[in-house]
């Protein structure tokens, strides 16, 4: 098993490395002049080629890159911003509380809900309640879910003044972020939940449950449950991923300064430090959901633990 | 695959199971129709429209739905109607283009990864597994800024985050499929191997990516809006759904028209996407019915 873990860790530190490679190139293509960006365009010829090369951007691509790579992943460096002179690590670290408040609240929230209307759905499966569920989840899956924090703030803030319509501050502020953050996750939870306990009720220990006479509720909570909850799981940490990448647009639709809006200013001020580090950051917690997932799987699933336990042989 | 008996749903009643049956069958029937009446008032509505897609109308800033302008007008008093359905022919293009692109690419090198395995399958999907650690949206972001803003841009932008998934789908389907006794039978009379992939395997793999590609549709009109919202992809003042939402974000109190419609345009063209790709789902692929 510590092979397993170790195994899947260098692999995941290769990936990064290579990702890293990915979002230095890209950033290192976007077109237009960071230089002339900062200076104005009436900056003159010297002085524009002595702010590039406090910037470093007239070094050849390869040694930038080395630069990139040995400060990110070496030292744990994530550089200066060009447009604010302000170390990185110290923007992201005030920012990151914010996104993973709403990322994590939301995919609480979504497993939750979306697993109990999944469940329902499924113990009601040909009823009303089915359809009216699996409507439901329809519906907030083709409803993009900027539109509906647009809609929310309308309502809940402009209309009935009940709540903050943007900004930071209170606990007040993240409960729109959090609620529209989660809807799609909640359908998607919903439908996949269902059709992981549909599953189970055809499986024979579900029959003998019942032929023992064993009271309905149990035998969802105790049989089917359990045995349904690996594709759930699956759902739950896609979920996540999904609402930390998303987070770009939600932050900003709520302008909420968080590490989603951070790259976009760097996006749009040509502030390729501060996307890399974004991104850097954006594929590291995607990597660990991942990797996190996977051993969980690997703890669970005593099919899974026995190939290892036969591979070590 | 058997018909499910009765008995093996022990909690459904004859009528509720009809019901649910009848509605799963009704509901991609409904994604048909709204589809087609999508399709025709984007490409054929503006044609009988009296209003141009950026005719400023500066009489009208603000107007609220009226008869003359149904869905009332933006801050340059153009009509917000005919703008949506303008946007409409760029989101429905936008989607059919990405899905169908990406989806060809994908089962091309998913084929390939699955059939020839060995050193050929390791490499790309390794390579799969670097493409996927980013999540296709931040892909997208950083792709449109890249190439910069417009119709091309955006579409290899979401083609590009789109790919790795679908790989991973067709390599699976591949695998499932390469040991079967067809295969075996084609190896056996020395098909060659491009033969074989193009000839026997593909068209036994294609489907569950049909409906991965229609499912994808609806999402790339999504992240098409998305993007377009935060100022990337589509840009104004080319009528684009998200460019739209934009647009009124600042008027939301006094003007909650103008973010109305378009949110409601892009919510229908994605229900009735994914409704037709369930549908599909459940015909094309008893496997993956629940």
């Amino acid at each position: 098993m510590g092979r397993y873990i170790l195994d899947r860790i260098i692999w995941m530190i290769l990936i990064l490395i290579a990702t890293a490679f990915v979002v230095f190139t890209l950033m290192y293509l976007v077109p237009g002049d960071p230089a002339k960006g900062l200076l104005g365009p009436d900056a003159s010829y010297q002085v524009l080629e002595i702010k590039r090369h406090e910037l470093g951007i007239d070094r050849p691509y390869i040694v930038q890159l080395g630069d990139f790579l040995y400060k990110t992943f070496i030292r744990l460096d994530l550089g200066i911003s060009w447009k604010f002179g302000t170390p990185i690590a110290e923007d992201m670290a005030e920012r990151l509380p914010r996104t993973l408040i709403i990322g994590v609240s939301s995919l609480v929230l979504s497993a939750f809900l979306g697993t109990v209307l999944g469940i329902y759905a499924a113990t009601h499966k040909g009823k009303w309640q089915d359809s009216a569920t699996m409507v439901l989840a329809m519906v907030l899956i083709s409803v993009p879910d900027f539109w509906v924090a647009l809609m929310f703030i309308l309502l809940f803030s402009a209309r009935l003044g009940w709540l903050p319509a943007y900004g930071i501050g209170s606990f007040d502020h993240y409960v729109l972020p959090i609620i529209c953050s989660s809807l799609f996750g909640v359908a998607i939870n919903a439908r996949q939940g269902r059709s992981a306990m549909l599953e189970t009720i055809r499986a024979e220990f579900v029959v003998t449950a019942r032929a023992k006479g064993q009271r309905e509720n149990v035998i969802v909570r105790k049989h089917m449950l359990p045995n349904a909850l690996m594709p759930i799981i699956t759902g739950v940490a896609g979920g996540l991923t999904m609402v930390v990448a998303g987070s770009p647009i939600m932050e900003t639709v709520f302008s909420i300064p968080g590490i989603g809006q951070y790259m976009l200013v760097g996006i749009n001020g040509l502030d390729a430090p501060i996307v890399r580090a974004c991104v850097m950051f954006f594929a590291l917690f995607t990597s660990v959901v991942i990797l996190t997932m996977d051993l969980c799987y690997a703890f669970l699933d005593p099919r899974i633990k026995a190939r290892f336990s036969h591979r070590k042989r | 695959m058997p018909i499910l008996e009765p008995e093996d749903q022990p909690n459904s009643s004859f009528f509720g199971d009809f019901l649910g049956r009848l509605g799963r069958t009704a509901a991609a029937k409904i994604g048909v129709v709204l589809l087609v009446f999508i399709v025709l008032a984007c490409f054929v509505g503006p044609l009988l429209s009296p209003y141009e897609k950026n005719g400023i109308d500066l009489t009208n800033m603000y107007a609220k739905p009226s008869a003359d302008h149904l869905f009332g007008c933006d801050a340059m008093g153009r009509d917000i109607l005919t703008r949506l359905l303008y946007g409409g022919q760029y989101s429905l293009t936008l989607g059919l283009t990405t899905a169908a692109v990406s989806s060809l690419i994908s089962v091309l090198i998913g084929c390939i990864a699955g059939y020839f395995g060995g050193v050929t399958e390791t490499l790309i999907m390794r390579f799969m597994d670097v493409w996927s650690a980013l999540p296709g949206m931040l892909l997208a972001i950083m792709i449109s800024a890249v190439l910069g803003a417009g119709f091309f841009a955006t579409v290899i932008a979401l083609t590009i985050g789109a790919i790795a998934g679908g790989v991973r789908m067709t390599r699976g389907q591949v695998l499932a499929e390469r040991t079967k006794e067809y295969i075996e039978a084609a190896e056996s009379i020395n098909c060659s191997k491009l033969s074989i992939m193009f000839k026997h395997l593909l068209p036994n793999v294609v489907q569950p990516m049909i409906i991965i590609a229609t499912m994808y549709i609806g999402a790339t009109i999504m992240m098409a809006a998305g993007l377009s919202y935060i100022g990337l992809g589509i840009q104004p003042p080319t009528p684009e759904w998200g460019a739209m939402l934009a647009d009124g974000r600042a008027y939301i109190r006094l003007y909650p028209h103008m973010i109305l419609f378009p949110g409601i345009a892009i919510a229908l063209a994605v229900l009735a996407v994914n409704l037709i790709g369930d549908g599909l789902r459940d015909t094309l692929d008893p496997k993956l019915r629940d």
